[in-house]
């Protein structure tokens, strides 16, 4: 990780074949997205046979397995856009922090949003997307804070170890605080306790719809701090001497990916380790450049969310496992594995 | 606790008089143990007159005293009591061998192992009884065997343990949440016992399991605490002094994962108790002593008066002990992290 930001000039002469790869590579991704959005229409809990599917997609909703094949769109739909902001928040978060254990679920700010979502839902009364929304993302952006100033004490600045506990206690401490928040009001706590394991089972457009703009916002703001994200990855001193408002770069970047994780968070319930793991596996792809790396990611994340949604949706026949369980069983080893690739003096 | 140097006591006096203090402490904590253990028989919904509650505990029956204390409140305390100790002990063990109070069975995984493998068995295969307690204890001392050689290169860096552990934990929290969410009878009660910890229907006939664990691993701990107070000082140090490194460090991990599993497959996964009760019997008792019964009198004394906060000092709501020493462990972790970062002490 460290060093990550000396590869792109270094490979100048290489450029424009480095370019073609990467263009070869995003097709393949974006190919590969298109087989997976068919795979989650027609794939499913039940089995649809192909005239009722072309039937589904054509707007009829008569039998069942047409009604079926309906509410697989808005599901494929969240999945796309649930990944892709994870995905991309996950990067940014591992460029602010020069850390490459960086996620939202494991730094405790999907945690945060949960929790303020709780809060406003059980003593507030909400009900409306939009105030679901709001809560979810200040308590986003408090865990951010919060994580990052106890991460960032002492010596050292914010080590990975340091970061990780300090999320991972934080979530803890959410997850405890949901639970007392939770357990006098019997009326919501079933439908809480649901929605506390991600999971993109049950979407509607009337649903997604309210996020969009925050989720564009989060989008345009991120990729709009590629540049910026390149500079940081030399250290502070370099990118400052480059010009660059560290500062300000890091609020930029941290703000785009509060956006992208507290709106997500406010639909689906907290989903771990995408953001983890798509950034890492694309840098193995196509290198440590935030300009491609950030739109890499987004493309992949989709695909690994709905791709995890579809296979939870197979192999539990007749009933499903949640998208966010699935990621947390394939994240949790590639996690582990990025720990032990570190070396001790670097954690 | 790690760093804290052995005590050096300038004359025979000193040292008598250090100990005494210290044998002062322990008979404290063993005192507010009873106290606590009393106070949950005497006093709950409402008062029963200790003369009752001793003829309930010597098998007369006393009107309406019988049940309430005999099969409500007596069960609970002998569980809070027994799983306590149980957690406590386990937990300080961790923390010395490790020589890291981050380095507790419930954040590196061994807990949470334990509370899947006992979820396993109850929900999916429906089974009750000693063989859940013996499997939990082999998914224990799997899990953390598993840690152990997942963390291992070139040598097991403390950092890179804990990190591992927190993404199995991860992992096999991920697997309790989805098999309780999947349960038919799904039941916020049950589940919270799974995932933070409960004594709520506890039964006298839960507690000989427990009885034989701390007896059996309570006395192998009890012929290791020589060299576990060497371990402490670091591994040449105890190599040198003649404590048989490799078969000594798995006769108290066995020990120490024993106590610990078999706790958690009944009472689940209590949280923290056994990552709180090290560093307070340390804080309070110093150096130069076995931290075993002090840390396991503590953690007695937190489970104890856990329960009764959250049963009857937060009404009208009632919260199951884990919440409450969840709510307590996270922020003393936080204040942990800080401290030490601030310290500028690595981890």
């Amino acid at each position: 990780m460290t060093g990550q930001g000396a590869a792109p000039s270094a490979r100048g002469h290489g450029w424009g074949r480095g370019n073609a790869r990467r263009g070869l590579w995003l097709a393949g991704l974006l190919t590969l997205l298109g087989l997976l959005v068919a795979l989650s229409i027609t794939v499913g809990t039940r089995d649809v046979a192909w005239p009722e599917i072309r039937a589904a997609l054509s707007g009829q909703n008569e039998t069942i397995g047409q009604a079926a094949v309906a509410v697989r769109i808005p599901r494929t739909a969240l999945a796309i856009l649930a990944g892709a902001a994870l995905a991309m928040a996950g990067a940014l978060m591992q460029g602010v922090t020069r850390n490459p254990l960086s996620d939202p679920g494991i730094l405790g700010v999907n945690a945060g949003a949960a929790l303020a979502v709780v809060v406003a839902v059980a003593w507030f009364n909400i009900t409306s997307a939009e105030a679901y929304l709001w809560s979810a993302l200040a308590g986003a952006a408090f865990a951010t804070l919060f994580v990052y100033r106890v991460g960032s004490l002492g010596a050292g600045g914010a080590t990975p170890l340091k970061l990780t506990l300090a999320g991972a206690a934080t979530s803890v401490a959410c997850a405890s605080l949901v639970i007392a928040v939770v357990l006098p009001r019997a009326d919501i706590a079933g439908g809480i306790q649901s929605w506390q394991i991600g999971g993109v089972a049950g979407a509607t457009f009337d649903r997604i719809v309210p996020v969009l703009p925050f989720l564009a916002a989060g989008f345009v703001i991120g990729l709009a701090c590629a540049r910026k994200l390149n500079s940081l990855a030399l250290g502070d001193d370099l990118a400052a001497g480059l010009g660059e408002n560290v500062a300000w770069a890091r609020i930029a970047a941290s703000l785009g990916a509060i956006l992208l994780c507290g709106a997500t968070t406010a639909i689906c319930g907290p989903i771990g380790f995408v953001g983890l793991v798509v950034p890492h596996l694309c840098r193995l792809l196509i290198g440590v450049d935030y300009r491609w790396l950030l739109p890499f990611s987004t493309v992949a994340g989709a695909c690994l969310l709905l791709a995890s949604d579809v296979v939870g949706r197979v192999v539990a026949r007749p009933g499903e496992i949640e998208v966010s369980i699935i990621t947390a069983l394939l994240g949790a080893p590639f996690f582990i594995w990025v720990v032990r690739r570190q070396r001790v003096r670097e954690l | 606790m790690t760093t804290r140097a052995l005590p050096i006591d300038p004359t025979p006096a000193d040292r008598d008089r250090r100990l005494a203090r210290q044998r002062l402490t322990v008979a404290i904590l063993g005192l507010l143990v009873c106290l606590l253990f009393g106070l949950t028989l005497v006093l709950g919904q409402s008062y029963t007159p200790p003369a009752d509650v001793a003829r309930v505990l010597l098998g007369q029956d006393v009107d309406g005293a019988s049940f309430l204390v005999g099969t409500l409140r007596l069960p609970r305390a002998v569980m809070l009591l027994l799983a306590g100790f149980c957690f406590g002990m386990g937990g300080v063990v961790f923390q010395i061998m490790l020589r890291n109070p981050l380095a507790s069975p419930d954040i590196i995984g061994i807990t949470s192992g334990a509370s899947a493998a006992a979820v396993f068995m109850l929900i999916v295969l429906s089974l009750t009884g000693p063989v859940v307690s013996i499997v939990a204890v082999i998914a224990g001392l799997g899990v953390a065997l598993l840690v152990y050689v997942l963390a291992a290169r070139n040598g097991v860096a403390g950092t890179r343990l804990i990190l591992v552990g927190i993404g199995v934990s991860a992992m096999l929290h991920s697997i309790t949440a989805y098999i309780l969410s999947s349960a038919p009878a799904w039941n916020l009660q049950e589940a919270l016992r799974w995932l933070t910890g409960s004594v709520n229907g506890a039964q006298i006939e839960d507690a000989p399991p427990l009885v034989l664990a701390l007896a059996v691993f309570g006395g192998l701990l009890f012929t290791q605490r020589r060299n576990l107070e060497a371990l402490r000082l670091g591994d040449d140090t105890a190599a040198a002094l003649g404590v048989p490194l490799a078969r000594s460090r798995i006769a108290i991990v066995v020990a120490a994962v024993g106590m610990i599993a078999t706790a958690t497959a009944v009472t689940g996964p209590i949280a923290f108790i056994s990552f709180l009760s090290g560093p307070i019997a340390s804080r309070l008792i110093g150096s130069g002593t076995s931290l075993l019964l002090p840390a396991a009198l503590i953690g007695a004394i937190l489970a104890l008066a856990g329960d009764y906060t959250g049963q009857f000092l937060l009404l009208p709501s009632r919260y199951p002990v884990g919440v409450i020493t969840g709510a307590l462990g996270a922020p003393y972790l936080l204040y942990l992290i800080v401290r030490i970062n601030r310290s500028g002490r690595s981890l």
